[in-house]
């Protein structure tokens, strides 16, 4: 695994985020841990070999402390080798549910928030021309399904941007990863009955394995091969399937 | 003057850093800059040419002033050869300048790119050290601008001096200088080539020509043992006198190809494959015994260019270190003890299977700046491959020399460090580092200039 030395990781309080963060850390990396809840982050901190986790505590739905989150955070780290923006949120919908200052809130976390922070480090990567981006989607963001539209098309838009983002940035020695989980055991699914979800820190293990190779990831091969069905499967039979 | 974020990292390429670049032209930009670091709670590191091996010029989210703008020749007295010359000048626009009306730069490094400001700074040696000493003998003045945006012009009698030179771009900014250049009778030198079977003969020829030669300098095969440990070949060069047409600029540059046929700039390629101990065993081995072949004791005329700037005839022959990049370990151990010392590093490093690829043994002579290097002594610069494999090792290794040097009352040159501890610099400056700081304080009372090296080697607090 590649290893790095600095490393800002936005939505470490939990999950896949924390996982990442907390592997990173135990590489000898420096990591940010970027979070509202800043007890959580501290945990995490105290967790992590002394003096490798800063605990940053910011709400990613307040874009415009994001340039200054993000500089504090590259001072304090002295420098920047990789961004991984995992801040997520999937809260529950009723089936006949369109409520539009919910909807407004999944899209600032998961797509507006990722603009804010992955802007600022591609700026930034692109000036001194190396260092990695990875922007965690989801194979949710694969289909608009019935379940969760804005969820879904946050991450769709989440996918969109980093493809755009890697287009640009390619040759310039930054490479932009995205990664599309499937369902994971986390406080965001804990709603959901999941069956065979996987665990945030094989998750994260996965991530840093890739998280220099630019390009499009499922984590497990089955994701790939289903959602490679899926993708291709009309809407008048994907609309009658149980997902 | 908009800073820019760049990735700046040392001639080794061992360590680098983003810092916000800056480049004035005018002192007003330099103050700037200062204004700009002050506004921002950002430190200040200084860069000249970027040609210290190790993190000398690096500080990572610094402002990083570099003068490559401020680089014209200000004044020149052709009488009395004095030369005034922004920081930003290189050692390479001196001898252009000044060589067509009879003068060279009385120390030159051994490649001509480092950067006037750099050059002081680092308080540079040439391979005539053990007769002109160090570049800051040989400067007339120097402006500095203190931390608050002040300008001082600091002379050799000024007690400020001492700390300024070799202060390693930590006590103030240097803007200006005006160098005491050397007449020189033609542009060619009478070199001559001397084989060493080892580290007696080594000592013995440097000793023979010490007195009389103008310049000495000695390649060692870090890969021979036993009897022939030390063995090289040494080079004695003097002034030659010779037709005024050899200080034409045309008789002194340095070809583009190699036989008129490859050209230099994909030399550093074939370097890279042949870059492992294997190969480098092979080379050096053969260097030797064509050296013993050809030349050995011969005289021959070589231009003050080609015979001072060896570094610069592969151009990038650094990136053949990549990706890893290398450090080179020089120390500077007093005469008496420098047989045993280097006898002992050399030793050491072929057990660890760590063997420098470049060996160069130079003499010198003490100077009395408070950060400098000089010693009536010898120097053995080593050249070592680092990979993310063997770079604890070699860094464990050459805390093991520093015991050898230290012991020996020794010296170290921060131009080429990456290996020193606080430990390891207070045991070389004593008393020498607290009467430094106490000059920093007074130039750089916010302690706004810094760098890496200043960090790692508590030169200065964090």
């Amino acid at each position: 695994m590649r290893t790095y030395e600095r490393a800002i990781v936005v939505g470490a309080s939990s999950g896949l985020g924390r996982a990442i963060a907390a592997r990173l850390a135990a590489s000898g990396c420096r990591v940010a841990a970027v979070a509202r809840r800043l007890e959580r982050l501290e945990s995490l901190a105290s967790e992590a070999p002394p003096g490798r986790i800063l605990a940053l505590r910011h709400d990613v739905r307040r874009l415009d402390d994001v340039p200054e989150a993000f500089d504090a955070a590259c001072r304090a780290l002295e420098g920047l080798d990789l961004v991984v923006y995992s801040a997520g949120f999937m809260p529950p919908v009723g089936p006949t549910e369109f409520d539009t200052p919910k909807d407004r809130q999944i899209v600032e976390v998961n797509f507006l928030g990722a603009v804010a922070w992955l802007n600022l480090a591609a700026d930034r990567f692109l000036q001194t021309r190396r260092g990695a981006i990875v922007g965690i989607g989801s194979v949710a963001g694969d289909r608009g399904r019935k379940g969760q539209p804005v969820y879904n098309a946050s991450k769709a838009a989440l996918h969109a941007y980093l493809e755009a983002l890697r287009n640009r940035l390619h040759g310039k020695g930054v490479t932009v990863a995205t990664f599309k989980p499937g369902p994971m055991r986390t406080e965001m699914t804990a709603h959901l009955r999941l069956s065979r979800a996987m665990d945030p820190d094989s998750a994260a293990r996965i991530v840093l394995s890739k998280a220099h190779v630019s390009g499009e990831h499922y984590l497990c091969l089955s994701h790939r091969l289903v959602f490679a069905v899926l993708r291709n499967t009309p809407s008048w039979i994907f609309r009658r399937l149980p997902v | 003057m908009r800073p820019q974020l760049v990735r700046l990292s040392g001639f080794g390429m061992t360590t680098a850093a983003d810092a916000w670049q800056v480049l004035p032209s005018s002192d007003e930009d330099v103050r700037q800059a200062l204004r700009l670091a002050k506004a921002e709670g950002r430190r200040i590191v200084l860069r000249g040419a970027g040609r210290s091996y190790g993190d000398a010029a690096i500080r990572p989210e610094a402002v990083a002033v570099s003068f490559e703008r401020m680089r014209r020749i200000l004044s020149w007295d052709a009488e009395r050869g004095i030369l005034a010359v922004e920081a930003g000048g290189t050692v390479g626009d001196l001898w252009r300048f000044a060589l067509p009306d009879g003068w060279w730069p009385p120390v030159v490094s051994g490649t001509m790119f480092p950067t006037v400001g750099g050059a002081i700074a680092m308080n540079i040696h040439g391979k005539n050290a053990f007769r002109e000493g160090t570049l800051g003998e040989h400067l007339a003045w120097i402006d500095v601008m203190d931390s608050e945006g002040q300008v001082h012009r600091v002379r050799p009698e000024d007690p400020a001096f001492r700390a300024i030179v070799g202060g390693a771009g930590l006590v103030g900014i240097i803007l200006r200088a005006a160098i005491r250049m050397k007449r020189v009778p033609s542009g060619d030198l009478r070199v001559l080539a001397v084989a060493a079977r080892n580290w007696r003969e080594q000592f013995e020829v440097f000793s023979r020509h010490e007195n009389e030669a103008d310049y000495l300098v000695s390649w060692v095969d870090c890969f021979a043992r036993g009897s022939s440990a030390g063995r090289g070949l040494i080079h004695a060069a003097w002034y030659s006198e010779g037709g005024r047409s050899t200080l034409s600029l045309e008789h002194q540059e340095l070809p583009d190809t190699i036989l008129g046929l490859v050209p230099k700039s994909v030399v550093w390629r074939f370097l890279k494959a042949l870059n492992r101990r294997s190969a480098m065993r092979a080379l050096n081995g053969a260097k030797y015994r064509l050296g013993t072949w050809i030349g050995n004791g011969k005289m021959e005329h070589q231009s003050l260019v080609a015979f001072s700037f060896l570094l610069d005839y592969v151009p990038n022959w650094r990136w053949a270190y990549l990706p890893g990049g290398f450090i080179q370990y020089q120390s500077f151990v007093p005469k008496e003890a420098a047989p045993r010392v280097f006898e002992s590093q050399v030793a050491l490093q072929q057990r660890l299977g760590l063997e420098a690829f470049l060996g160069v043994l130079k003499r010198h002579r003490p100077d009395g700046f408070l950060l400098s290097h000089g010693v009536d002594g010898y120097s053995l610069a080593l050249d070592f491959k680092v990979t993310p494999r063997n770079r604890e090792r070699v860094w464990s290794m050459a805390h093991q020399m520093n015991e050898l040097v230290l012991e020996a009352g020794g010296q170290f040159y921060l131009a080429k460090d990456s290996t020193l501890r606080p430990q390891d610099l207070r045991r070389w400056l004593g008393p020498r580092l607290q009467e430094w700081r106490e000059w920093k304080r007074l130039f750089d009372p916010s302690g706004l200039l810094t760098s890496s090296l200043a960090e790692r080697t508590g030169l200065i607090d964090p």
